[in-house]
């Protein structure tokens, strides 16, 4: 076995340049080049955190827009509601006070032409009775030979035409 | 030994042999020759830095390589955040060091490597105990460093477990001590002897293969050959396992100690 076997000529020479290559193994590798790759890794990672902050900031903010926005939108509704809501009762008081200004004017003229037709039939009905009066007065003349006075006439024909 | 019988020496390939003419170096007395040991030592070390490097372009959206070596910086922190807490986080270019300089070692060792036939094997610095025992002595050395000079004399409590009758104490406080000294040894023999009884096995089972094909004669030879090849790979594949699971378990046990440094319980 040359590890024991050879121990006692060997030792300080193994001894001696392990302790000389890990030494610089671990100065120049450990000490040297290992904590600048863990500082690559670790500013990787504060990296990726940070974006993944601002990631989650811009989020919540959109998010915060987006409320005041449909906050925003759902006012502008509303007011566009009520707008049209105005409007409509307007244009409907609009057209009630022009329909019943024309109603009145109708009603108007509806009565005066009642009155018109009312007078013409009063008229025409004294006409009728004047000439039925004169027209009596001369069947009894003709017939009877009797003068009959005008007003006697008159009333006659009056009550014939009441009784119809 | 290996002349005489003419056979394969499983062994042979944990000898250390001086590279380069260097047997001769010293430094204040002590041999320092650069051998294949430290050789691939220093080829681990090298294709570690080469694999780091490749993973320093520090781009915001990695590419493979990167993400490999991130992958492994993540594991290790997250090993140390699981075991020792946020304090951990000063443990990672140490624990890094250790996990991937034994994983390269590991793993290189295993390399079969066609330049075998031209007489350059790869050596797997980790199945020594000297250098296992020196990275567990290490580690052991910085938990007791941490835990005294965080916690001053308190540091004995850690032998002393929370509601432990008064008798007791004194015998506890010796079995744990003991457990605790027994730690560095521990950690430094699992990963020399689970390093070496794969490349032993594998190597006795080479030895099969080429045994068996010069006995073809016989008959059975073959036989014997193909299916200890079979076993082979499959062995190959679970050395490759083992390679990551020993480094995982150095790497875990070492941030284990530390937590009881650190936090003591």
């Amino acid at each position: 076995m040359p590890q024991i076997a050879q121990l006692a000529e060997t030792y300080s020479s193994q001894i001696f340049w392990l302790l000389v290559i890990f030494g610089l193994v671990f100065l120049v590798i450990g000490r040297g080049m290992v904590p600048k790759v863990m500082d690559t890794v670790a500013l990787r990672d504060k990296q990726i955190a940070s974006d993944l902050a601002a990631a989650e900031e811009a989020r919540a903010k959109a998010d915060e827009e987006e409320l005041a926005w449909r906050e925003r939108e759902n006012a502008n509704r509303a007011q566009a509601q009520a707008l049209i809501a105005k409007a409509k009762a307007e244009a409907a008081a609009a057209s009630e006070k022009k329909l019943s200004a024309a109603q009145k004017r109708l009603d108007k003229k509806i009565a005066d032409a009642d009155a018109e037709i009312e007078a013409a039939r009063t008229a025409a009905l004294s006409e009728i009775e004047g000439v039925a009066a004169e027209a009596a007065q001369d069947i009894v003349t003709r017939i009877a030979g009797v003068k009959v006075t005008a007003a006697a006439a008159k009333s006659a024909v009056k009550e014939a035409l009441n009784h119809g | 030994m290996a002349g005489e019988e003419a056979k394969v020496d499983p062994m042979h390939q944990f000898a250390i042999e001086p590279l380069f003419g260097t047997q001769n170096w010293e430094l204040a007395g002590y041999n320092i020759a650069f051998t294949n040991s430290a050789l691939w030592m220093a080829i681990a070390a090298v294709a570690l830095w080469v694999f780091v490097a490749g993973g320093m372009k520090r781009q915001l959206v990695p590419g493979r390589w990167q993400m490999a070596v991130e992958s492994f910086t993540g594991f290790i922190d997250g090993l140390l955040a699981a075991n020792v807490g946020p304090a951990g986080k000063k443990y990672v270019p140490y624990i890094f060091s250790i996990f991937m300089f034994i994983l390269f070692a590991n793993l290189l060792g295993l390399l079969p490597l066609p330049l075998g036939v031209v007489g350059i094997h790869a050596f797997t610095s980790t199945s020594h105990f000297t250098v296992t025992g020196v990275l567990a002595i290490m580690s052991f050395a910085i938990v007791l460093v941490v835990g005294f000079w965080k916690h001053k004399l308190h540091f004995f409590s850690l032998f002393v477990p929370h509601g432990t009758p008064l008798v007791m104490i004194p015998m506890i406080f010796v079995i744990e001590l003991v457990s605790f000294l027994v730690r560095p040894f521990s950690l430094g023999l699992r990963l020399f002897v689970a390093m070496m009884a794969g490349h032993v096995l594998l190597e006795v089972l080479s030895s099969f293969v080429i045994d068996g094909i010069n006995a073809a004669s016989s008959g059975i030879g073959p036989v014997v050959a193909l299916l200890s090849f079979i076993l082979m790979i499959a062995i190959c594949a679970l050395e490759i396992l083992v390679a990551g699971i020993q480094a995982y378990v150095f790497a875990l046990l070492a941030s284990l100690y530390i937590n009881d440094a650190e936090n003591l319980h």
